[in-house]
């Protein structure tokens, strides 16, 4: 599962994320972080079991946690199949399927934004992401 | 054994014709041997679904009362030729907007017709005794055109170099997104299946041959531009009714950072009259090989990264120095696919009649690269030979010093063989000044991966460089890495009057 995490470092530069692995003993698997001298946003992945319990923790810690689900979408009328956001996926979440028609594994996505940005259809965009 | 075109016609006619794609002959062939393969195969349809930049339509619009000559022309704010006569013009593909650069394009405007759309008409004329109107704004669909007659000038590339980029940096090309270090390749055609695949000696395809284009009956008017078979690399000409096209089967597209495209559809069936016929439509993604070029080269003859064929591209997976690369299509296989089941079922109900070449297409030629006559401007031409630098164990305050001295915002840093080994700008050295920490010497403060240009590169290919770091100066180094020159922006001035007129 993956949850962004924003926090503030005005109060000081805490190690969220690492006190977070120390007291649940959860692995965390940082996707992408944008983080400056005031505030900090982290992708993280987490097993699904483990949700509950670090989100709990992180939200003692003083950071906003929220699920992310669904952030890529596909528009099919746009589609033709071509495959130009296969090779490009750092995550690896475009493949063909046995009839050479595009499929995807949204699960694997961090957001990146390159396969939308490339997209020579302009097919995928961020669902409910602005 | 051989087989006459009348004898093919006369099976489609009673509907026992055997006609297969091209994807289905080599399994076919493996099977039942040649001559079996000719006995039984009648009909062989091929397809291919991708980006095609040549190619473009001829529309007619009707005379306007009172009468205009259209001579500037724009659809949808994309600028058509209207350099015809008074109410003709020429749409072209990649012709980008006025107002929306490469998110709308030539063909956007093509989809948007075929897709029923309105699309806006604008003229201008100076005006003439029988055409006296000088202007016209009008909203236009594709059944008010009187023709829209797309005509491509270069479609159905036999095969087609793959790409990747040995360069540090991300590449924009028309062969999509070429990430750095050779991090992927990318690939274009449907192999097996493309129609010149097929017909590599051009026996049944040529001027008149009917083909699908873009979901409509059309023809092959004859060679394409740049057609160059000699080294495998022929191209067609052919023609279509837009009117008849869906948009299934074209698409206009945007290559980021690059610019606008149209992705055709097209599919030829070739008739199998001879053992050679059989032959070449048997031919397998494993036999058709072709480079992986070196898009980071900004030259004409890129250097080739090695030989793969479209089925290891196919793969998905390419080995290239060692690793394991990801390939992407930028053609669409499975559209490719349908239009090769499209034209065998137009095929055996006889709406695409199959005809032998009008006018043969040569298949020995190659394109020629364009003759220059006026050289354009080396670094050599404009870069100052007057080179201020410093050595890298020289002291801060000295770089400071030649800075002022010698009016110059860079200085490249020598090391001790007498090669460039960095560069400081005043920004480098305003910056130890401000925040002095332990360094006190040039190389400690000095940028050590420094962006170099040579005396005989191309002034364009220097200021790309320029553009793309973000920088504004060039050390110019010969092939002993010593500095003989410095190009900035400042010797671009120099162009001006000897080469920009």
């Amino acid at each position: 599962m993956k949850l962004v995490v924003t926090f503030s470092r005005k109060a000081g530069k805490k190690p969220i994320i690492a006190q977070v692995v120390r007291d649940t003993g959860v692995l965390i698997n940082v996707e992408r972080a944008l983080i400056d001298s005031s505030e900090g946003e982290a992708l993280i992945d987490i097993p699904d079991e483990s949700c509950a319990i670090v989100k709990e923790r992180l939200a003692d810690l003083g950071a906003a946690v929220r699920v992310l689900e669904d952030i890529i979408t596909l528009d099919e009328s746009r589609c033709v199949d071509c495959g130009a956001c296969i090779s490009i996926c750092p995550q690896e979440v475009f493949s063909f399927d046995k009839d050479w028609k595009l499929s995807m594994d949204e699960k694997k996505c961090v957001l990146c934004g390159r396969c939308i940005e490339i997209c020579p259809h302009r097919a995928l965009s961020h669902k409910g992401e602005g | 054994m051989k087989k006459t075109i009348d004898l093919i016609r006369e099976r489609i006619r009673d509907g026992n014709a055997r006609v297969v794609t091209a994807e289905e002959m080599p399994a076919i062939v493996a099977e039942l041997g040649e001559e079996g393969a000719l006995r039984e195969v009648d009909v062989v349809t091929t397809g291919t679904f991708g980006a095609m930049c040549s190619s473009g339509a001829f529309l007619n619009f009707g005379h306007a009362d009172p009468p205009i000559k259209m001579e500037k022309v724009w659809l949808n704010d994309v600028e058509a030729y209207g350099g015809i006569a008074a109410v003709d013009a020429y749409i072209g593909a990649t012709q980008k907007s006025a107002t929306r650069e490469e998110s709308y394009g030539g063909a956007h405007v093509i989809e948007d017709f075929i897709a029923g759309k309105t699309v806006e008409l604008r003229a201008l004329s100076t005006g003439t005794d029988c055409y006296p109107r000088r202007t016209i704004t009008t909203d236009l669909l594709l059944e008010n055109l009187n023709q829209a007659t797309m005509v491509n000038p270069r479609n159905g590339y036999q095969r087609y170099n793959a790409a990747s980029n040995s360069t540090d940096r991300s590449l924009h090309t028309y062969m999509g997104l070429l990430l750095p270090n050779c991090g992927n390749i990318t690939y274009s055609g449907s192999g097996l299946l493309n129609p010149l695949a097929n017909d590599p000696h051009f026996r049944m395809i040529g001027g008149g041959v009917a083909a699908f284009l873009g979901g409509a009956p059309g023809m092959v008017i004859g060679e394409g531009t740049q057609h160059s078979p000699a080294g495998g690399f022929g191209t067609l000409m052919v023609t279509a009714e837009m009117k008849a096209m869906s948009r299934e089967y074209i698409r206009a597209a945007t290559m980021t950072g690059y610019g606008v495209t149209l992705y055709m559809g097209l599919g030829i069936p070739i008739p199998i009259l001879d053992i050679e016929g059989v032959r070449a439509t048997a031919i397998r993604d494993e036999d058709i090989v072709v480079d992986v070029v070196d898009y980071g080269i900004p030259a004409r003859s890129r250097p080739s990264l090695r030989k793969v064929s479209y089925a290891e591209l196919k793969s998905g997976m390419v080995e290239l120095n060692g690793e394991e690369v990801r390939t992407s299509s930028l053609s669409s296989f499975r559209k490719a696919r349908e239009i090769a089941g499209v034209v065998k079922t137009w095929v055996e109900e006889g709406n695409l009649s199959l005809v032998l070449p009008t006018r043969a297409i040569d298949s020995l030629k190659s394109a020629m690269p364009l003759r220059e006559t006026v050289t354009g401007p080396r670094v050599l031409d404009i870069m100052d030979r007057k080179v201020i630098a410093i050595r890298e164990d020289e002291e801060i305050r000295a770089a400071a010093q030649k800075l002022l001295k010698g009016e110059t915002n860079h200085l490249p840093v020598i090391g001790a063989s007498g090669t460039l080994v960095g560069i400081v700008t005043t920004y480098d050295i305003s910056k130890a000044v401000v925040s002095p920490g332990r360094a006190t010497l040039v190389r400690d403060i000095m940028k050590k991966k420094v962006i170099t240009t040579t005396p005989e590169e191309a002034v364009d290919i220097a200021v790309r460089k320029l553009e793309q770091y973000n920088i504004s100066a060039l050390p110019v180094i010969d092939r002993e890495k010593r500095v003989i020159g410095m190009l900035t922006a400042m010797n671009l001035g120099k162009l001006f009057g000897r080469w920009l007129k």
